[in-house]
């Protein structure tokens, strides 16, 4: 073996080492990366009790409810498990019933999730208007075909 | 016709053909970033979301891919540089990093800027904005240890090593948005599945992404002219094109 070749080669292998290093260190550090916890984790007590945490998931189809001032209530739901929560202050543009989601609260004695900040979550996908309003219609006209 | 690239290895005739190629570079960059602006600002059209405000994907994501894609280049030249000692090899690790810099400094930016008014923030620590900044800091570290360190051989070393370490960051940079929950959206373009854009909208974002590879490719190449330079100074063929009057 070259002495260059031997030095590629310890190089390889540093760069390995350090990388299966940093594979168990983010593995161990797994909880502390999750920006948000989704409904049923709160649900299944995971989420910090008593601490500041954020809960993420999509606001639920008709649940937002406006109250007196700039009071809103509404559910967070990962399709399986929904948190109640409320809010006082300015929504993002983007908060729209069955879209993403991210709040920042407490949850209080009732179980209520009370958020002192809400931010929208918005997903990957990038259409104009009408095709969105044709792939609406395409759902709905599936559904009914599925009821009936 | 058998071209021997070793000969391109030595800084003197790299610093030629160098030259050679970088108007190529400029002006096809320049004439795909026309077309990829006209595109992106005219022709695609509004995103049923997100409205107008989408259209910085046209800057944010070329950016954004282009500070990832720059950071593996410079850590593969910096790490041949240091295991072949090969003095061209680490003046290329040099002169992207400005560029890659750049490119980090300007994601974070237009993401800042796009954040606001989409999610209602401009900032979160969430995996992938806090693994971006990383970055950047990993890119001013290469730089400043560069700069700090005199003895140009020694400093090709010690930034070869940051650059090496740095790259881990870079899987997590891009796997981010699948492995923990984030804020930021998952992937809309990604070698294993369809893309979830619209056609146009895809279309305008390659063609500055090709932009993005074309200018850095040209500032990158007269940027290690000025290295090579700078750093063969006392040589005879540097001294020739002096005394031609050329420099």
């Amino acid at each position: 073996m070259k002495p260059r070749h031997k030095k590629l080669a310890v190089i390889t292998a540093g760069v390995t080492a350090l990388g299966f290093a940093a594979v168990l260190v983010l593995n161990a550090f797994q909880s502390n990366l999750v920006f948000f916890f989704s409904p049923t984790q709160v649900t299944a007590n995971e989420a910090p009790i008593g601490k500041s945490f954020r809960i993420g998931g999509l606001v639920e189809e008709g649940s937002v409810n406006r109250e007196e001032g700039t009071t809103v209530k509404f559910a967070v739901t990962d399709t399986s498990e929904a948190i109640q929560v409320v809010y006082t202050g300015i929504l993002p543009d983007l908060f729209r019933e069955g879209k993403g989601v991210v709040a920042q609260g407490k949850l209080n004695e009732n179980g209520i999730f009370v958020a002192d900040e809400v931010l929208a979550k918005h997903d990957e996908n990038y259409m104009p208007p009408e095709a969105a309003l044709a792939l609406e219609e395409a759902a709905k006209a599936q559904k009914a075909s599925l009821t009936q | 016709m058998a071209i021997n690239w070793y000969k391109y290895a030595s800084p003197a005739s790299f610093y030629s053909l160098a030259g050679k190629m970088i108007p190529f570079f400029a002006v096809v960059a320049f004439g795909l970033l026309v077309v990829g602006l006209y595109i992106g600002f005219f022709v695609a059209p509004t995103d049923f979301q997100q409205g107008e405000a989408y259209r910085i994907i046209f800057i944010h994501v070329p950016a954004a891919w282009m500070s990832m894609f720059l950071y593996v280049v410079m850590a593969f030249w910096a790490g041949i540089g240091l295991a072949f000692n090969t003095r061209l090899s680490s003046m290329m690790a040099t002169a992207i990093a400005p560029t890659g810099a750049l490119f980090t400094f300007l994601a974070l930016w237009t993401g800042s800027l796009w954040g606001k008014p989409m999610w209602g923030t401009w900032w979160v620590w969430d995996a992938r904005l806090t693994s971006e900044l990383i970055l950047l800091f990993l890119y001013i570290g290469f730089m400043s240890l560069q700069a700090a360190i005199d003895d140009s051989r020694r400093a090709d070393k010690a930034g070869a090593i940051i650059a090496l370490v740095g790259v881990i960051n870079i899987p997590i940079i891009y796997f981010s948005v699948q492995w923990w929950n984030t804020l930021h959206q998952g992937a809309s373009v990604s070698v294993t599945q369809a893309p979830t854009m619209a056609s146009t909208m895809l279309t305008g974002m390659m063609v500055m992404v090709f932009a993005s590879w074309m200018y850095s490719i040209a500032v990158i190449l007269k940027r290690v002219r000025v290295i090579i330079l700078e750093r063969e100074s006392h040589t005879a063929w540097v001294a020739e094109l002096r005394q031609k009057g050329v420099l």
